[in-house]
């Protein structure tokens, strides 16, 4: 089998299964009843987690390629990248539906008022172009170079979805403070790249093209 | 005690027929509940459901499952999820247990728990339970006024505020090991308000003693202010001039105040109190009350203070 088929018949079903592992995991325990006392506050937990946990893994595939070699990896990168939008979907989705009932005086009145849902909800709006843009056809259009700069954006959405939960928590920062380590982590190693411009330049138009897929 | 004519009685405070109803269902649940709940050991959980709610319970509102109340617990002692207390807290012992009381009284000194309660009479109460995280439950706690204790030790007039301390002994509360929360937790209430007969001591919850992680061996529920006033596992107690630092505004001054009366108008910088989840509810639709729905009983404790201010 060539890579490119392995990567469609095999790579990308596996990889696709494993990202609805967490949400299978909460369905689950929602039919089992083992949410606990608030079982709305869980889920939200839980599915905020898992954004910024997939948020974080998705900027990891640029590292993982260069310091692995794996060129192959570039090719999840836009399925994880969708799955952080949907478990960011979901997790506000929640919000809307259990904490405010749809009552939009009250959820603008928190966006405007709240920072850390000011941030939480900005993290993931700048999403919404990110996804939109995510197509073969977009990337075409835009030109691979705008296309490149347009997604930069998703570390501005991480450090916002970072600083939501440390806003948010009330006295234990112990877990956004690992995730926000991380994320300088990975962008620690955007900064340290060896080689020349030009093959930087090269990269980033290649890094585009093997996002299609 | 104010006794009203008929013509001061609004037909909205009649009982509906339905209400009332309800409320004999109720009971008969408690009674088939404490049958199960006790299984014969501590009768008086039966027999006080039996009897029904008193005046000062909560009328209506059926009580959060035993499981949910000893499950989700806020005890960072423990650990900082809900779930860890229930988990963790295994490692306290309740028994003995030393109580250090000290300061503007006429008898300070160190107490066992067991001499304190000796010839106290341990009452049921059915009292809301509104966390400032916008949850709330209702819970059948066992206890005792505090009046009832702080009178024997004989409060000087100096004394003004009294202070409580949570256990420091990173052994029996592992989560004592991060520096989470400055530790020992501590709490403090305006005298008026710690004799005031709704403020108890309670020693247990269900007609039982009290499951660790709610904070054996005994600890303060004060049913008007947010969950965090009722400080747990107290080993001791401070008569004051002053007004003590709580823990949780030394942590954040400008999200919890001394006072941490419920109160729908003053929100949580972080989110609004106006309405709360009753768990265990999906939607957040409870209309939080003024002190928790305790207004009419506690309300002249704070007649003329800016609550705005003073939260």
């Amino acid at each position: 089998m060539s890579l490119s088929k392995w990567v469609r018949r095999i790579g990308k079903p596996v990889i696709f299964a494993a990202c609805l592992v967490p949400v299978s995991l909460i369905v689950a325990d929602i039919f089992q009843g083992r949410l606990g006392a608030n079982p709305i506050e869980e889920i939200t937990h839980r599915t905020g987690d898992w954004t910024l946990i997939f948020l974080l893994v998705t900027l990891g595939v640029s590292p993982l390629r260069r310091l692995t070699g794996w060129g192959v990896v570039v090719q999840f990168r836009r399925m994880l990248g969708l799955f952080a939008f949907s478990y960011g979907l979901v997790h506000f989705s929640i919000y809307v539906v259990f904490d405010h009932f749809f009552d939009l005086a009250a959820i603008l009145e928190d966006i405007v008022k709240r920072p850390y849902v000011t941030v939480g909800f900005t993290s993931l709006m700048l999403l919404v172009p990110l996804a939109i843009t995510s197509t073969k056809g977009w990337v075409k259009r835009l030109g691979g170079r705008r296309w490149n700069r347009l997604h930069q954006l998703v570390y501005v959405s991480a450090a916002g979805g970072v600083l939501h939960y440390l806003w948010l928590v009330k006295a234990d920062t112990r877990r956004p403070i690992v995730f926000g380590l991380v994320l300088v982590a990975l962008l620690a190693t955007r900064l340290w790249r060896p080689g020349k411009r030009g093959r930087r330049a090269e990269a980033v138009v290649r890094d585009a093209k093997a996002s299609l897929g | 005690m104010l006794i009203r004519k008929p013509d001061d009685i609004k037909s909205s405070d009649i009982t509906p027929e339905s209400t009332y109803i309800n409320r004999r269902k109720f009971i008969g649940r408690g009674v088939a509940f404490g049958a199960i709940a006790v299984a014969g050991s501590a009768a008086p959980w039966a027999v006080r459901a039996a009897t029904g709610r008193r005046d000062e319970d909560v009328q209506d509102e059926p009580l959060t499952s035993y499981e949910h109340v000893t499950t989700y617990n806020n005890f960072y002692e423990f650990g900082t999820g809900k779930e860890d207390p229930s988990r963790n807290a295994h490692t306290l012992r309740p028994r003995p247990w030393t109580v250090t009381v000290e300061g503007e009284i006429d008898k300070p000194g160190q107490y066992d728990l067991d001499d304190l309660l000796r010839g106290i009479t341990i009452e049921d109460r059915v009292y809301r339970l509104r966390c400032v995280e916008a949850w709330s439950m209702v819970i059948p706690w066992r206890g005792f006024p505090l009046s009832k204790l702080i009178s024997r030790f004989e409060p000087t007039s100096k004394a003004k505020y009294v202070e409580f301390h949570t256990l420091y002994d990173v052994e029996q509360m592992p989560g004592q090991r991060g520096r989470v929360l400055p530790w020992p937790y501590v709490e403090g209430l305006r005298m008026d308000e710690a004799m005031h007969p709704l403020a108890i001591f309670a020693t247990g919850l269900y007609g039982e003693d009290l499951p660790n992680q709610n904070g054996a061996p005994f600890r303060l529920v004060v049913p008007w202010k947010y969950g965090f006033k009722s400080i747990k596992s107290i080993v001791r107690i401070r008569f004051r001039a002053t007004q003590p630092q709580n823990t949780w505004a030394i942590v954040a001054p400008n999200e919890y105040g001394f006072y941490a009366n419920v109160n729908p108008e003053v929100d949580h910088p972080r989110w609004s109190q106006k309405r709360e989840r009753r768990l265990p509810g999906l939607f957040k639709r409870r209309k939080t009350q003024l002190f928790n729905g305790y207004a009419d009983q506690v309300g002249h404790l704070y007649a003329g203070m800016d609550l705005r201010r003073n939260f």
